[in-house]
């Protein structure tokens, strides 16, 4: 069955930074130099082991044999496998290198300047369809507003981008500063599943399986949702879209039932949230549909997506390389005509304001 | 709408409350700086008795980190979940439309006039010399 | 009862008359909290030395604070406000009190114990921590459990020690006036690590469930996203706690090596639990060679080994949805739970929307959790 992409906005793709050689081009002599002499090799985080089965579909593994890098480290390839062949409009370039790993935040700079300079030269400039997430140095927020200012003049950025498990939640005023620029320039904030590693991953400690690392992102989005909503973020930033990548999302109805009826009892230590936290949440939060957290039955994801009480919160998104679907199985099953097309082209418009 | 005689005046003065049943009904008198309130005792939410509730005042704000607070003494939160119910609507903070509190008129007359009724007053003796809560039920 | 009113008729909960009723369900109520006057009443409990060691260095917890909340709550203690004892004392120190307003009100049945506060769970001197664990166990035996046979107490164990914790179960374990062995859910590790299988090694022997309540001491952050501000945000937080409690036990195999264990989750909701289990069940598809030593889906072991308390009731908008969720997790593995005397209390008989049918609500709140606390 050939189901109808066309013009759909992928929401969440992600290009490889091959070696720290290609970033270096985007450097300055001092931080090229630094390269060398400290013998800096990368940093790429645990969060997608190269070779975990989840972090790389295997059709867009490398294959030494063949001579082939992975797909996700060359523009032309990844589009070939998504927007030339179902006719996307765009894809959405979220890129994971671990910047939120170091701790030196200038180090943290040079590296998220040249990332994004990276996806600038070999990605944007290589396919008018892509679009782009600017790489923060969270680490210290007048660095990220810096770089959101170097940045934003080039529109093909739509974006900035932060992991959900970073220093302390990102609806503390310590960030305000860079959501104030990000509302300036019409950008939204992605926040992306991943972790700066400098907290354990679950709220009692490290878990010994990557699975459970992996399966614990989705709790960091529920602290990061309550964050922006207590914190007031939108009563303070009121245009601002916050987009929640690789979340899972059948976890989010449920959170909000319990947000909400905390909110009832205990409001009055956060009086600027003058409404239920779900209004917050439909007026201002999106979530990217891949994965999917929910059985392949159109029965039980009807009744689930019924619990969102909204058409506008989700968007399409491939994340290309994951290997979270088969085929071109990158709808869950049991969504109508309707909501499809929302999902696929209307909703991701209406929260990227620098799209159009 | 029946008048009942619910209490002596000098038995509830400023600052305290009492429940009473009326009609079936279970009612909080409330006396806010001389000022009488009668509502519905029954919470809407999950029924706690509200009589034993924490008056408080409203907080609003007009961002974050701002807190202003306003009308001391006329928000009751209801001593299980905590809902603010504002004395003067009877309707809870959160959910005003749909969440609110019967309330019924409620005033001081002197004995001298209840003595002559129509009330009623089942549990005490009613004498000439008192003022009297009264409350309108229907 | 019929539930298709949510409010209910009305249960005259101030004089306690609602329990002569008849007719009524005997409910079990998995989650109170019994509390001490002060902590004088554990010193008959505790050797000269330990006493003395707690006069002079007090508790010593994972968040700091040697008096009072880190998160202040909602309400003092975060109790109901209509839960303070006459007498003085703190909600839940007056036995009275819990039978009058709570035990014989709702026609209760069998109450399980959880002891909060400075029960020796989490403290990080571990052998202080052990001997105030033997001190509640033995004063919660003392002050509930002998004087009124409704309540089954809940067996605190110094959790940070698995050995130790195993040695407590073992002295107490026997006793059928404890109906769980009861554990916090922010511990220092993932509760499905090795430090802890001792006890479910023991607790499996006597056949006691676990229950793991919301709070506790972890040092870390809620999640990996840091500390969060507000009480809100740590209060609707400790849903992810326990979500972080069923994929540890589940992944690190407790359930393949313990495989009579029963454990509860107390005071986290539920709606949580289907979301949690669709997601496990999906990494696990890409990841199982990484744990080859499961045998089933995720999803298997918490519909045969999981327990959900249903406090506090999840409110959707729309009860459907709820509903829905239930289904999902199954009317047998939901207990009901009050969490008396504390602030976000649920009433047996008005908790459950309109939907939830006269033999669901039965299960639920008189019939699931015999079999679970040791109760037949
Ligand atoms: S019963 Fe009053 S707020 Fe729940």
């Amino acid at each position: 069955m050939s189901a109808d992409w066309k013009g759909a906005i992928d929401c969440d793709v992600h290009p490889h930074v091959p070696n720290i050689d290609a970033l270096k081009k985007h450097m300055n002599e001092y931080w090229r130099e630094t390269v060398e002499v400290r013998g800096i090799t990368a940093f790429e985080s645990v969060a997608y082991p190269p070779n975990a089965p989840i972090t790389l579909r295997p059709d867009w593994r490398a294959d030494k044999a063949k001579g082939r890098a992975r797909a996700d480290t060359d523009a032309g390839r990844t589009a070939a496998a998504l927007m030339d062949r179902h006719g996307f409009a765009h894809s959405i370039l979220n890129c994971l290198y671990a910047v939120q790993l170091i701790r030196d935040e200038h180090m943290a700079a040079a590296f998220c300047s040249a990332v994004n300079d990276w996806m600038r030269a070999e990605w944007l400039d290589r396919d008018p369809r892509y679009r782009a997430s600017i790489v923060l140095p969270l680490q210290n927020p007048e660095l990220a507003v810096e770089e959101i200012e170097r940045c934003a003049a080039d529109k093909r950025f739509v974006q900035v981008l932060a992991l959900a498990m970073g220093e302390q939640p990102l609806g503390k005023s310590h960030f305000w500063p860079v959501w104030k620029a990000a509302e300036k320039h019409g950008l939204a904030i992605g926040i992306h599943a991943g972790s700066s590693y400098h907290h354990a991953t679950t709220g009692s400690g490290w878990p010994s399986y990557y699975l459970e690392d992996y399966a614990a992102q989705s709790l960091a989005f529920h602290t990061q949702l309550g964050s922006f909503i207590a914190e007031g973020v939108f009563v303070k930033f009121p245009k601002l879209k916050l987009v929640l990548i690789e979340s899972g999302v059948t976890w989010i109805g449920p959170y909000l039932w319990r947000l909400s009826k905390f909110w009832r009892g205990v409001r009055l230590e956060v009086p600027w949230i003058d409404r239920s936290p779900i209004e917050f949440v439909r007026d201002h939060v999106r979530l990217t549909i891949q994965p999917f957290d929910a059985p392949a039955s159109g029965e039980t994801v009807g009744r689930l997506m019924d619990q969102l009480q909204s058409d506008e919160m989700l968007l399409f998104a491939s994340d290309f390389p994951h290997w979270q679907f088969d085929n071109d199985d990158m709808m869950p099953v049991g969504i109508d005509a309707t909501l499809r097309k929302k999902i696929l082209i209307d909703n991701p418009l209406a929260t990227y304001a620098r799209l159009v | 709408m029946t008048r009942h005689v619910v209490a002596r005046a000098a038995d509830l003065p400023p600052g305290t409350r009492k429940k009473v049943s009326v009609e079936n009904r279970d009612i909080v008198v409330l006396n806010i700086k001389g000022e009488l309130f009668a509502l519905s005792d029954k919470c809407p939410h999950k029924g706690a008795s509200l009589c034993g509730g924490l008056l408080t005042g409203l907080v609003r704000s007009d961002g974050p980190g701002d807190y202003q607070y306003e009308r001391k003494g006329e928000i009751l939160r209801c001593p299980w979940h905590q809902w603010e119910f504002d004395v003067r609507t009877g309707r809870s903070y959160c959910d005003p439309r749909r969440m609110r509190l019967m309330q019924f008129p409620v005033a001081v007359e002197a004995g001298a006039s209840v003595v002559e009724g129509p009330y009623k007053a089942e549990t005490f003796n009613v004498s000439v010399e008192d003022d009297y809560i009264v409350l309108d039920v229907p | 009862m019929p539930l298709d009113d949510p409010m209910g008729p009305a249960i005259t909960t101030a004089n306690g008359k609602g329990s002569a009723a008849p007719n009524r369900l005997a409910v079990i109520d998995g989650d109170i909290h019994p509390a001490v006057r002060s902590m004088a009443d554990f010193k008959p409990y505790l050797s000269k030395r330990w006493w003395d060691h707690y006069e002079t260095y007090g508790m010593r917890r994972k968040h700091g604070s040697s008096n009072g909340e880190p998160y202040p709550k909602s309400a003092p203690l975060a109790c109901r406000r209509d839960a303070w004892p006459e007498e003085g004392g703190r909600p839940g120190s007056s036995l009275r009190l819990m039978q009058e307003q709570h035990l014989d009100a709702y026609g209760v049945e069998h109450g399980i114990l959880g002891p909060l506060g400075n029960t020796g769970q989490g403290e990080m001197n571990l052998e202080l921590s052990a001997a105030m664990c033997s001190a509640t166990n033995d004063w919660q035996r003392d002050t509930f459990t002998r004087p009124e046979k409704r309540l089954k107490g809940g067996l605190v164990v110094p959790y940070e020690d698995g050995v130790a914790s195993a040695k407590e179960i073992e002295r107490c374990g026997a006793d059928t006036d404890f109906g769980q062995v009861f554990l916090l859910t922010r511990s220092s590790e993932p509760l499905g690590s090795r430090r802890y299988w001792p006890i479910y090694e023991a607790a499996e022997r006597y056949n006691l469930p676990i229950g793991f309540h919301v709070f506790g001491t972890s040092g870390h952050p809620v999640s990996g996203a840091g500390w969060p501000s507000y009480y809100i945000e740590e209060g609707a937080g400790h849903s992810t706690s326990c979500q972080t409690v069923v994929t540890s036990l589940v992944i690190e195999g407790v359930f393949e090596r313990f495989p009579k264990l029963k454990v509860v989750m107390i005071e986290g909701g539920f709606a949580w639990a289907p979301a949690l289990a669709f997601r496990l069940d999906k990494v696990f598809e890409r990841l199982r060679s990484e744990v080859p030593h499961l045998k089933r889906r995720p999803s298997e072991y918490i519909r045969d080994h999981v327990y959900f308390t249903t406090q506090p009731m999840e409110e959707p908008d729309d009860r459907r949805h709820v509903l829905d969720i239930m289904d999902w997790i199954g009317w047998d593995k939901l207990l009901f739970a009050s969490d008396y005397p504390h602030w976000d209390f649920d009433d047996p008989f008005r908790a459950f929307p309109a939907g939830v049918t006269t033999e669901q609500h039965r299960r639920i709140v008189a019939e699931n959790g015999k079999s679970v606390f040791r109760l037949n």
